[in-house]
């Protein structure tokens, strides 16, 4: 029974009660006691032994120190059930003297349980008020960082917009409200391409389609639009596409900064530097542009004219009235000038001093280049009023009228200035028209037979290459040297402009020398660049280089200090080179083919043909002068017969045995018609100008990437 | 794509998180459902594992204290996660009341956590920040205090290391830490190995790759590495149970099913 003392606490004496605490601190040590400070671990293992142990011995019995023991437990973290499990048999396996050990048993396993229940609702507790503490600081962030890219939005300098990948308008800033003289709502809501407008530079709707579409992250133009007053802004524009995480267009956003007052500056200045000052006509500058324009990507069959307009008389009018006088009568011919032409549609331009020039595009023959001339003559009839002079001013001008494709602007300006002369010589006050025999003479005539021969040693020739194309692939077969002069006067002079004098003085020789040397020294080196898929060279025999005794020779040193296989060397010489069948030109020409070189007959068709010396000469390819295809494309002439005259030719080569290049080629479609006769090769605008060497270089090596 | 740092972690709960999965393990009800679900599959697989981790918390606790009686008042530890029980703070006062721990998570839940449970601490100190960007986790006042004082430094990399992956290099991470200790300072390491138990390894790695922390295990060569200018203490580099043990008989026949190697060295 009950003695009233009540218990210390500390450990028992007697022998069960020290079993028990050895057994109860085993079974505390291991599993999660292996974590706890063995320090804090004994003193659990103290405490709770005593209070089981009272529990145990004390009358009455009180089930508050067994439940305090199973609390203390939970408190260390002993939250494992199998200690709650282990605990209750060893105090099952220490029997009390009375009835108690089930309610002992009971009250510890309760005091387990209700402080297990507290501490999870404890600790369920805490980490949702961490999470919320976490999920509070987040969105504080979130938001604090949305505020920052608001602020930044709003007040950047650029203007920007958002929008979505169907072109919806979503959100515009304030800069870009500004640029635009608009409020939100007129632009939020709105599609993009509502934006468009005349002056948009071509590809930038595409460049759009494109971004939105997600085939382009960004693009960049200088863009107008038109604000909501109605003016127009110039602006750098910048869109870049923002996806979603799978990669997919999400959003475009646009940048656009206010350039118009640069874009004016600009533009004025572009005026001032194309325009003449004192009559406003484009200058110089502006018409040559205009003019190299025309040649970039001519439509086949392309022609233009010019007329080249010089005042007669006007230096008198200067040196007798003033050059205020003189300014002022400028000013008045432009005036009239623009005043007739430019309704035609006809461009007028100030070259300089009294030098005017008419430039028609598109022209339809040389009728309209001529009536043109008229114009100009008739404008000018009448006495110009300039104070109280009357002054009666004339004009000469020259008048041409060519292919595009037959010429280039220098030199269709030259030919143009030349034939003015030969319009001032013939008594001024009228115009003349272009003749290409008396072009060549005057440019001869023109310091060319003069200067000539000195040329040659101070470098002013080089070599140009024009590529021939098989028509069954279109691959760079050979190309044809073409050589050039950069006169320092005339400019840059072709073949056709100097070879005749050079044939007439003798020049031909060491000319046509020099040309074989460079252009097999530049074939050779493309073969040892590129191997098989370097081109087969074509030079150009004149008529008296091929009656020269040397010509053997040079050719054979020429191929031997070079380099170059024989084989990839074709003359091409003109009908004109053998006249009979014991010309001495016949015996040279054989030695050559003999050698290995191979021969053509250049601008078949156009000279005398005895088809007859065909068959002695030893050629194997004929060339199809490039007058017949262009004429394909005169609306004078007979289309239906040109096409059958090329096509005879080419059966005729055929049956010969020899290889057919059609020159003048200019569009795919001739290329075709050519094909489907059977014509081998072609050469021409469609397939290449004739080009600097490294130009030619690319083509080659990119023909090779391209297999 | 890196996120800035002004923009913060999310707090997915819906989604299984270390800290909580292992205060799982340790009985703990710091949880959500989402932890609880992968740690009992985790349990089915791998039964050992609430025993792994409470030896990696018995480790934990005796580098401390091993520490502690070193003279080490101060310590780092990344990598903390939701401190239950035991925390370093707890434990290094017991012999050194003064001791102070800046404690480091990149768990936006667990630094809450700690926080709450730290507010009245004066020498604690929580910081939320990544090992792998460990500039910017020098560059904390709160770390950057801790380790400008000039006295040694203990730098407790518990269960922590096997969180970063080959491509994170976590071998660069340790060194600039290590180059950031003071003289005398000491690194604790504690990371899961191949070893040991390598059937475990392979489906133990794939089931923490449905939580923002892929687990890599690593060889006990590449463990050692890490500690590379550093002198290690005896017994070098064990199995959990092995180091140090207050009572040898605790080690137990089978030390290596606890598979985490660990060690504590000083700077050399």
């Amino acid at each position: 029974m009950n003695t009233g003392a009540p218990n210390t606490g500390a450990p028992v004496g007697d022998s069960a009660a020290a079993s028990f605490h050895d057994e109860w601190a085993r079974l505390l040590e291991a599993g999660h006691g292996v974590a706890v400070h063995p320090g804090i671990l004994g003193r659990l293992v103290s405490r709770t032994a005593a209070l089981l142990h009272r529990a145990q011995q004390e009358d009455p019995f009180e089930s508050a120190l067994a439940a305090e023991a199973g609390a203390l437990l939970v408190d260390a973290h002993f939250t494992d059930p199998v200690v709650l499990a282990q605990a209750v048999e060893l105090l099952h396996e220490h029997p009390v003297a009375d009835e108690r050990g089930p309610a002992l048993c009971g009250a510890f396993a309760a005091g387990w349980a209700a402080a297990l229940r507290e501490r999870t609702l404890r600790e369920q507790e805490a980490i949702r008020l961490a999470a919320d503490t976490a999920r509070q600081e987040v969105e504080r962030a979130l938001r604090a960082s949305e505020t920052r890219f608001r602020a930044l939005f709003e007040s950047a300098a650029i203007g920007i917009g958002i929008g979505d990948v169907e072109g919806n308008i979503l959100a515009v800033n304030r800069a870009l409200q500004e640029i635009f003289g608009a409020r939100p709502e007129d632009l939020q809501g709105h599609k993009v391409n509502e934006l468009v407008h005349p002056e948009d530079t071509p590809g930038v709707w595409e460049a759009y389609e494109e971004l939105i579409t997600g085939k382009r992250d960004y693009l960049q133009f200088d863009k107008p639009y038109y604000r909501r007053d109605g003016e127009v802004v110039w602006t750098h524009l910048t869109v870049s596409l923002i996806r979603d995480d799978e990669g997919r267009p999400q959003y475009q956003v646009a940048m656009l900064e206010d350039i118009t007052d640069r874009y004016r500056l600009q533009e004025r200045l572009r005026h001032q530097a194309t325009h003449d000052p004192l009559t406003g006509l484009p200058n110089r500058v502006a018409f040559f542009e205009r003019l190299e324009k025309l040649f970039e990507e001519p439509e086949p069959g392309a022609r233009f004219g010019l007329c080249y307009v010089d005042l007669d008389g006007f230096k008198v009018v200067n040196d007798s009235l003033g050059h205020e006088t003189g300014d002022l009568l400028l000013a008045a011919v432009a005036a009239r000038l623009e005043s007739v032409l430019t309704p035609l549609g006809h461009m007028v331009a100030r070259l300089g001093g009294d030098e005017f020039v008419v430039l028609l595009e598109n022209c339809r023959g040389e009728q309209e280049a001529v009536a043109a001339a008229k114009t100009v003559l008739a404008a000018l009839a009448k006495p110009v009023l300039i104070g109280d002079h009357r002054l009666a001013v004339g004009a000469s001008i020259g008048v041409l009228e060519r292919r595009v494709a037959t010429t280039t602007p220098s030199a269709a300006v030259r030919a143009a200035d030349l034939t003015l002369y030969r319009a001032k010589e013939a008594g001024r006050g009228r115009w003349t028209l272009f003749d290409p025999k008396e072009n060549a003479r005057a440019v001869s005539r023109y310091a060319v037979s003069v200067r000539m021969p000195a040329a040659l040693d101070r470098g002013e020739f080089f070599i140009d290459y024009q590529p021939l194309c098989s028509l069954e692939d279109n691959s760079l077969v050979a190309v044809e040297a073409l050589v050039r002069w950069r006169h320092p006067q005339l400019g840059v002079l072709g073949p056709e402009e100097f070879i005749a004098t050079a044939e007439e003085t003798g020049l031909i020789m060491p000319l046509g020398r020099w040309v074989l040397e460079q252009a097999c020294g530049q074939a050779a080196d493309w073969v040892r660049r590129f191997g098989s898929a370097a081109p087969q060279l074509n030079v150009n025999l004149a008529v008296r280089q091929a009656r020269n005794a040397g010509l053997v020779g040079d050719i054979d040193r020429i191929l031997r200090s070079t380099g170059l296989d024989p084989a990839k060397l074709q003359l091409e010489i003109t009908e004109s080179t053998v006249v009979g069948p014991e010309d001495e030109a016949l015996k040279a020409l054989h030695a050559v083919v003999d050698m290995g070189v191979s021969l053509a007959v250049d601008d078949f068709g156009t000279g005398w043909s005895n088809l007859a010396y065909l068959r002695d000469l030893p050629v194997s390819g004929l060339k199809i002068a490039g007058s017949f295809v262009g004429d394909l494309h005169d609306p004078t002439k007979d289309t239906h017969l040109g096409w059958r005259i090329v096509s005879g030719l080419v059966s005729l080569a055929h049956t010969l045995g020899l290889t057919v290049t059609a020159e003048g080629v200019e569009s795919g479609a001739d290329a075709d018609r050519l094909r489907l006769m059977g014509c081998d090769w072609a050469q021409g605008w469609h397939f290449g100008r004739p080009a600097r060497p490294a130009e030619i270089a690319r083509r080659i090596s990119e023909a090779g990437l391209s297999k | 794509m890196k996120r800035p740092n002004w923009v913060p972690a999310g707090t997915d709960l819906d989604k299984p998180n270390a800290a909580r999965v292992y205060d799982y393990y340790l009985g703990g009800s710091h949880n959500f459902e989402a932890d609880r679900q992968m740690a009992r599959r985790a349990m089915e697989l791998w039964p050992d594992l609430p025993a792994i981790m409470r030896s990696n918390r018995a480790f934990l606790r005796r580098a401390v204290q091993f520490l502690a009686e070193r003279g080490i008042t101060r310590f780092l530890d990344i990598g903390s996660g939701i401190p239950t029980f035991g925390a370093v703070h707890e434990v290094a006062r017991t012999i050194r009341p003064e001791a102070r721990v800046v404690y480091v998570d990149r768990d936006p839940v667990a630094v809450a956590h700690s926080r709450l449970l730290l507010k009245d601490d004066p020498l604690s100190q929580v910081v939320e920040a990544d090992l792998r960007s460990v500039q910017d986790l020098l560059a904390r006042p709160e770390v950057a205090g801790l380790l400008g004082a000039g006295e040694p430094v203990a730098l407790m990399l518990v269960a922590v290391l096997h969180f970063v992956t080959d491509e994170e290099e976590p071998g660069k991470l340790v060194a600039t830490l290590r180059d950031a200790l003071p003289p005398g300072s000491a690194l604790a390491l504690c990371h899961a190995s191949t070893e040991g138990r390598p059937d475990q390894a392979g489906p133990h790695q794939d089931l923490y790759r449905l939580t923002p922390t892929p687990l890599t295990m690593r060889t006990p060569q590449q463990i050692t590495g890490f500690f590379d200018g550093f002198e290690l203490v005896e017994p070098g580099v064990v199995y959990l149970p092995e180091w140090r043990p207050e009572n040898p008989l605790a080690v137990g026949p089978h030390p290596e099913r606890m598979t985490g190697l660990v060690g504590v060295g000083f700077r050399s």
